[in-house]
């Protein structure tokens, strides 16, 4: 039989504390599904990078406006999918922090780190307009003992 | 952890012993308190040390590289020093690597000032 879809979502305060707590459910869910601690850091500073964008850029720190966040963990990944209430962005508009122009930039990092630290990364548009992030890491392989190879 | 900042002086050099982290919110805010408060200082030559500073995100990089900004402003120039594993990989993918002078002996760090 196949393994089922385990789901958990969360509605975040637009709070600076949110920032923490995403990070933190991340790192938790990541350490039970098997990831290396590198790993597990990683994916909790994505996570973070994106709840501090719905904070700042999306809801603008409007604390009438929530974020939903959304944990999937699927049989070979994990999928992380973070929805601010603002106007959305379309990620290829977005100023490439990596050019020579933009290095002393003091924002525009936290997408950039995203993708760094996850394997997809892509923005859509929520169902009201707010921009949905989502975060895709695949799950570390699991041998033929049941212990995951990054053990 | 919150950032705290001990400043020590060596010469006319400061160094800043930092330990925490740099993050958004009051982490990013400590750190551009004491670059302006050393700054208005007429402070010209500053290490920061990052010996104990085990985490940084977007929003502390980018305090970093206004402090790089702020101090090259006044005439001043400004160092890093002791850099942790997760710090140095995250200037390094970030290319910030070619902009900030980074020193890993103290020593080294305050004779390398011109």
């Amino acid at each position: 039989m196949a393994a089922k879809t385990q789901r958990i979502q969360v509605t975040l305060e637009t709070l600076l504390e949110s920032v923490d707590l995403a990070e933190s459910i991340t790192m938790r869910i990541a350490e039970a599904a098997g990831f290396s601690e590198d790993e597990m850091h990683k994916m909790g500073m994505a996570v973070r990078e994106g709840v501090i964008n719905a904070y700042n850029y999306g809801n603008q720190q409007d604390r009438r406006k929530k974020i939903l966040m959304t944990v999937e963990l699927d049989p070979d990944k994990m999928v992380v999918r973070v929805l601010d209430q603002g106007k959305g962005f379309v990620l290829t508009e977005v100023p490439d922090p990596l050019a020579e122009e933009n290095l002393l930039r003091t924002s525009g990092r936290g997408l950039f780190l995203m993708k760094a630290f996850m394997d997809e990364f892509n923005v859509n548009t929520g169902p009201n307009g707010g921009a949905e992030l989502v975060m895709v890491k695949k799950l570390p392989a699991v041998s033929a003992n049941g212990k995951h190879q990054s053990e | 952890m919150a950032l705290q900042g001990t400043r020590r002086q060596i010469g006319d050099v400061t160094i800043v012993d930092f330990s925490g982290k740099i993050t958004l919110g009051e982490g990013s805010a400590m750190l551009r308190k004491t670059i302006r408060e050393l700054a208005d200082g007429g402070e010209k030559k500053i290490v920061l040390s990052m010996y104990d500073v085990d985490y940084i995100d977007s929003s502390g990089i980018g305090e970093l590289v206004s402090a790089y900004t702020t101090v090259k402003n006044v005439g001043g120039e400004l160092k890093l020093l002791h850099l942790t594993k997760r710090v140095h990989d995250i200037l390094q993918i970030t290319r910030l690597f070619t902009v900030f002078d980074v020193q890993s002996d103290e020593t080294a760090a305050v004779r390398s000032f011109k």
